[in-house]
Parts: structure tokens; C-alpha cells; sequence
């Protein structure tokens, strides 16, 4: 019988959220405010858990506007989270750096991890050397008027690395060969625009390393890149992770990409997780009818579908954020909600939660277990 | 018997910029038959949008159309002016869905006016005329006619990219060129813009010519594929020669640099190093400096095209005989 999902930290565990939410006001019009109509909020990220372990590349996707880049910007607190937990255990260093600012951070589970989310901003910049991120838009990233070197040396004046002048050039090269831009001397006094869409990748990738994190949230790293030096990237994110003992979460809407690089995959949709699992369970056996219809649009280079009109198992369009379908909020567009009139007056009244339907492989959906058979699992 | 709609002969489009002569499409030579679709694929700067452009003779300042000729019906269009061209070809004959479509539409005029304006000017229809063809050609592409009365702002991504697409095909023109029509789409929206290209391309027989650097959606819908490398193109053949039998190490690279949704998980290969400069292409075969067969005649002459089995031609010296 199906579990339900419960998020129980490990000694491997090193972030996990338990009901995280990012919601944004909207701005309310004169007649709103006038006739004292509640204020309304676009459901970024709607009440989302999940747990990663040490060395995992944790995927998240989803189409545009599913709250995928919201949630990475949450976990690092680029954006301040509504309600729920993000636990992170952190490493001895950011702990006695906080010590020494005088601030003692709560404990919240057995293992020794804080609640991001509730840290007081004045103490986030020790945070900031553990965690950092890759940005989608390597030309976009950057100040152009600054060199690579100065991009590079921010971080560490920032965080008072590297004495003198000397070492800090020493860790902007070292950064530098790792990312394979060698020799270092020849990319440290160039500025972004002289830099192919990969070298620049190359450079954020240095910037998300040079502090030596543990953690970074990688957002689309290689969707502005071409087909032929998108590989060349994964396989260095994949190089540098090894050799810094780094762990991934990786937001990318390309279900092929994520199949090739990440070991666990959340998909979501409207600002929820609508299925989660071990990558190859989740992406060579969907589950949930959502996951089903992006897979089967995904093409593929075989000259054989040109004779074939793909069929997309998915009705009309993404409805707002602000407005959320009631029940499962992807039953309007669903097909299963046709196909299984049994299930119906479920999915239009209840939200259904994450089980685990096989291991490892969380889905939600009414599909796979009646709510009178999950509530009597939740409550055992 | 398939009839050739166009034949591109020694096209040379270049750039002329401060830093030099840019030769963004360098004796690039193709055929085109009627009803076919053809995907032109190559990393960004291959010259693959500027060989578009010059086939709607839309280069942009400081780029001309230096040589060749493209016969389209029996005519080389680069011999008509430029008010013959718009008159008789451009959307009559040959339009273009542009890239990034989402702005290519009048933020100010109501998607009606902005289709209607097509016949109104081609066929001098009246406005109540044109709003019916208009409407007419929104149901081809799955949009309600309501529609005609909103504003781009009010439809979706995938809605704009149809629109667009309804008025490439409005004066039903023998080609359609389609310029990274998906790119910034959602995958499912792709599929369903790809769908109904492929659709009216049935229905209408009309001939296209897709561009985009995602060998993955040429597969979708192209009978023959042109690779193109630093102005040139390297391989052309079927898709059935293109995906299952690659000859060029290009277009090999390309191919193993993607990522399956299907199948096994194999290891991505990848082309190391970067597009030559266009101002100064390497001499010889111009993707020398990246090719790991590279061997004695590369870097000196350039490899001519041959045509290793029918319908199949390659620019290499591992076929070429010398």
C-alpha cells in the first residue's frame, strides 16, 4: 500500500524544505481596496518538501512560471519564504563565523540542521560561502565592465578571503583552471563580451566556486548555450561537484537534460511537487498524467517522427498562479480526469498529497490511492 | 516526380564591419523541392538565419548579398529589384516566421487588424473581407476566431507563435521559412506549434524551411537536412542519412552531443573549441582547428562536396578523392 511522503532527515541529508511557501502579493486595485476584498497572492511555490543528501544533483522541473526558479531563489534566500522549513546542516566553519557574530542558530532536528528560513538577515553572508548559485543567463550575470578577474575577486573581498593582492590572483587562477580556462593569465584581464557563450558559462561556474561552497542552486545552466557545448558544461558541473564534494540543485525546464545529469528529479507544476522520485524511475516510468505530457512532447532526433503527429495528453493552457483550480489543480487540463469519472469529485474537491507508490517514487494524484485510503495512512 | 521549387546556387552573403569582411554565408548551394520541408541546422553564427534572410531578401545593413543566385519558379529572385521582389515574391511566394515571434507582433493593434492588414494590401480586400479570411485562418491553427479581437498581450506564447504562423501562410505562399519558431516555448506548446505545422505543411503541400540549432525538432518534420558550419554547409542528405548514416564529423558531434529522453543513457560527447571568427575563417576546411580526424589535406585545401551515396553529399577529405 502507498505511504504518504514525510520528510525524516538522515545522517546523509543536507537541505530538505518541509511545506515551503513563496507566495507574492498582488497589488490590489482602487475597487479591490475599496470594497475591502481580501488581498490576492500569485502561489509561487505552493507548500513544497523535499529532501537532498550529500553529492546528490536533485533536479526540479517544469515549465515556465511552475515556481522552479522561485523555489532555488527561496532555498537561498534571494527571496524570503512565506511559511515552512528549509533545513541545512552546515558545515563547522559557518557556525563559528556565526559565533562570532554573536549569533547562536537554532537546532531543529537531530542531526544538527538550521532553519534557513529563519534566519535573521543581517546574519545571511556566512550562509552566502556555503551556498551559492549558477544563473541561466551567463551574459546577463555579469558586470560587463568588469574583467573576469574583478568578477572573480568580489566574492572574496566580499568575504575578506585572500590577504594580499597576491593571493587573491592566485585563487582567481586556481578558479579559473578549474572551470579548464587555462592558462589562467590569458581569460583574467578579458571582459565578458570578449568570452563565447561557454567560456562565460565557465566563469559563473568559477564565481559559484571560488568560495567553496557546499551547496549550489544551478538555474538552467546550459539552456542559453548550443546543443554541441551544452555536454562539454555538464560533464565540468559533474567534475568540479566530485572534486569539491558539491551537491546540485539543478533547475532546468529539459527533461533530457535532467535524465542525463541529475539522480533525483521533482516535477513541478503551479508551484507544487506533482511527482518526485529517483530520476530514471520518475523519467522512464511517469506516473502522474502531468509528467506523462511532458515527456511525451519532448522531441527526439529520430527522422521516424516526422510521419507521426505527436499526441500531447494535456488540455487547454497553465491557468494564473493567482487563481488556482480548486482540488488538484492540474484537473483542468488532465486526461485521467476524463478517462476515470470514478476519481472525479476527488480531484475537484481535495488537493492530493505526495505517496510514495513505489520506492523511492513519490506521485500526487488520486490515481494511485482514494483520499479515504491515504487519510487512514497519514493518521497511522 | 518531385519539381524543384528553388535552387540556391553560390549564395554569399557578407557583413561589412568595421573589423573586416564578415562571410556569414560563404557559396552556400542547396535544392528545394515543392511540398518538401528542409531543416538547416548549425551552431548559433553558422550563418544559418542569414542564409533566410537573404532567400527574403530582409539582410539587414551592413550585410549584401554578394553572389550566387537563387532561382525560385525559374526566376532568380536576387535579379529583381527590390520593389519587383516585394511586389511579386516576398509573402505572395516566400514568408518568413521570424524569430522570436512573441515581438514580431504590433503590441497596439488588435490581432484582427494586424492579420487583415495582409489582404487588405495583397488582394485589396475591404476590412470586413479580411477580418473573415483572418478568421478563418485562426481556426487553421487552432485559435478560436474570437480571438481576432484581442490584443498580443492577451494571448499566450504558444497563441502568438500560431498567429504568426497563420499569417506566414495567408497569401498561401509555395515556402515558409521558419526561424527558431519554438525556441522560447514551453515543450509542450513546442509540440503543439510543431503539430500544426506539420499539419497545414500536409494539408497545403507547402515547402518549408525550418532553422534552429535542435537537430531534435528538424527530426520532427524535415525530409532533408542541410548542416551548416562557419558559412557553409558541411553535409546534406535525407534525414534518414542525416540522423542514421552521419558522414561529416560535425554533423557526428552534433549528434552525440544530445541528450535522449528515450532509451539508454549514453555519454554525451562534445565539440571541443569554439566557431571560427567569419572575418578570418581558418584556411582550408574551416572546421579543421575542431575536427578530431584532422589529418594532412585539412588545413590547407578546402574539401570539395561529394556525394557519397545518392542524394548524399558531404564537404570532407575523408571522402573526397584528391
Amino acid at each position: 500500500m502507498p505511504r504518504p511522503l514525510t520528510i525524516e532527515p538522515n545522517e546523509k541529508t543536507i537541505l530538505y524544505t518541509i511545506n515551503l511557501k513563496t507566495l507574492f502579493p498582488v497589488r490590489r486595485t482602487l475597487t479591490e481596496i475599496f470594497t475591502r476584498a481580501p488581498r490576492r497572492y500569485v502561489h509561487a511555490v505552493d507548500g513544497i518538501s523535499f529532501m537532498i543528501e550529500d553529492g546528490d544533483i536533485f533536479g526540479l522541473a517544469g515549465e515556465s512560471g511552475c515556481g522552479k526558479t522561485t523555489t532555488g531563489k527561496t532555498i537561498l534566500r534571494l527571496v524570503n519564504p512565506t511559511s515552512g522549513v528549509i533545513g541545512y546542516r552546515p558545515r563547522k566553519q559557518l557556525l563559528d563565523a556565526w559565533r562570532d557574530m554573536g549569533y547562536e542558530p537554532p537546532i531543529i532536528d537531530k542531526f544538527g540542521s538550521i532553519d534557513i528560513a529563519k534566519i535573521p538577515g543581517k546574519y545571511l553572508k556566512p550562509l552566502r560561502r556555503e551556498m551559492q548559485m549558477i544563473f541561466q543567463d551567463p551574459y546577463g550575470a555579469f558586470n560587463p565592465r568588469y574583467t573576469v578577474y574583478q568578477i572573480l575577486e568580489e566574492p572574496l573581498i566580499i568575504h575578506g578571503i585572500g590577504e594580499t593582492r597576491e593571493e587573491r590572483i592566485d585563487l582567481v587562477a586556481k578558479a579559473l583552471e578549474a572551470v579548464k580556462l587555462t592558462p589562467p593569465e590569458e581569460f583574467m584581464h578579458r571582459h565578458p563580451h570578449m568570452l563565447s557563450g561557454g567560456q562565460r558559462q565557465r566563469v559563473g561556474i568559477a564565481r559559484a566556486l571560488i568560495l567553496r561552497p557546499r551547496f549550489i542552486v544551478a538555474d538552467e545552466p546550459v539552456s542559453m548555450l548550443d546543443v554541441s557545448i551544452r555536454a562539454e558544461i555538464l560533464e565540468l558541473m559533474v567534475e568540479v561537484k566530485q572534486r569539491y564534494n558539491l551537491t546540485y540543485l539543478f533547475i532546468t525546464h529539459d527533461l533530457a537534460v535532467s535524465r542525463y545529469i541529475t539522480n533525483k528529479i521533482a516535477i513541478m507544476y503551479l508551484g507544487r511537487i506533482v511527482e518526485m522520485g529517483d530520476t530514471r524511475r520518475v523519467l522512464d516510468n511517469p506516473l502522474h498524467p502531468y509528467t506523462k505530457a511532458l515527456i511525451e512532447a519532448v522531441p527526439d532526433p529520430d527522422p521516424k517522427n516526422r510521419f507521426r503527429i505527436r499526441e500531447i495528453p494535456i488540455k487547454g493552457e497553465v491557468p494564473s498562479a493567482i487563481d488556482l483550480p480548486p482540488g488538484c489543480r492540474f484537473h483542468p487540463r488532465c486526461i485521467a480526469f476524463d478517462q476515470h469519472p470514478e476519481i472525479r469529485k476527488y480531484c475537484r474537491t481535495i488537493e492530493p498529497p505526495l505517496i510514495e507508490v513505489e520506492k523511492n517514487h513519490y506521485v500526487s494524484c488520486w490515481l494511485y490511492g482514494t483520499p479515504d485510503e491515504v487519510m487512514k495512512l497519514i493518521k497511522k | 516526380m518531385s519539381e524543384v521549387l528553388m535552387r540556391v546556387e553560390g549564395l554569399k552573403t557578407y557583413f561589412y564591419t568595421a573589423r573586416g569582411i564578415v562571410k556569414a554565408v560563404d557559396n552556400v548551394s542547396f535544392t528545394l523541392n515543392r511540398g518538401e520541408v528542409l531543416g538547416l541546422a548549425g551552431e548559433s553564427g553558422c550563418g544559418k538565419s542569414t542564409t533566410a534572410y537573404s532567400i527574403i531578401r530582409l539582410v539587414p545593413p551592413p550585410g549584401r548579398i554578394v553572389g550566387g543566385r537563387i532561382v525560385f519558379e525559374g526566376q532568380d529572385i536576387l535579379k529583381m529589384s527590390s520593389e519587383e521582389y516585394r511586389r511579386k515574391i516576398r509573402w505572395k511566394k516566400i514568408s518568413m516566421i521570424f524569430q522570436g515571434a512573441m515581438n514580431a507582433l504590433n503590441p497596439v493593434l488588435s490581432i484582427g487588424d494586424q492579420m487583415a492588414e495582409v489582404f487588405m494590401i495583397h488582394k485589396g480586400m475591404s476590412k470586413k473581407e479580411a477580418l473573415e479570411e483572418s478568421a478563418k485562418l485562426l481556426s487553421m491553427v487552432g485559435i478560436d476566431p474570437k480571438r481576432l479581437r484581442s490584443y498580443p498581450h492577451e494571448l499566450s506564447g504558444g497563441m502568438k507563435q500560431r498567429v504568426m504562423i497563420a499569417m506566414a501562410l495567408a497569401l498561401n505562399p509555395p515556402l515558409v521559412i521558419a526561424d527558431e519558431p519554438t525556441t522560447a516555448l514551453d515543450v509542450v506548446v513546442q509540440a503543439q506549434v510543431m503539430n500544426v505545422l506539420k499539419k497545414l505543411q500536409k494539408e497545403y503541400k507547402v515547402s518549408i524551411i525550418l532553422i534552429t540549432h535542435d537537430l531534435s525538432l528538424i527530426a520532427e518534420i524535415a525530409d532533408k537536412v542541410a548542416i551548416m558550419y562557419a558559412g557553409k554547409i558541411v553535409e546534406f542528405g535525407t534525414a534518414e542519412h542525416i540522423y542514421l548514416n552521419p558522414q561529416h564529423p560535425y554533423t557526428r558531434g552534433l549528434l552525440a552531443s544530445i541528450p535522449r529522453i528515450r532509451g539508454e543513457i549514453k555519454k554525451l560527447e562534445w565539440i571541443p573549441g569554439i566557431p571560427p571568427d567569419l572575418v578570418a575563417p581558418p584556411r582550408g576546411c574551416r572546421f579543421h582547428p575542431r575536427c578530431k580526424y584532422k589529418f594532412e589535406p585539412c588545413d590547407k585545401e578546402e574539401p570539395p562536396m561529394v556525394e557519397v551515396e545518392p542524394g548524399h553529399y558531404v564537404a570532407c577529405w575523408l571522402y573526397a578523392k584528391r
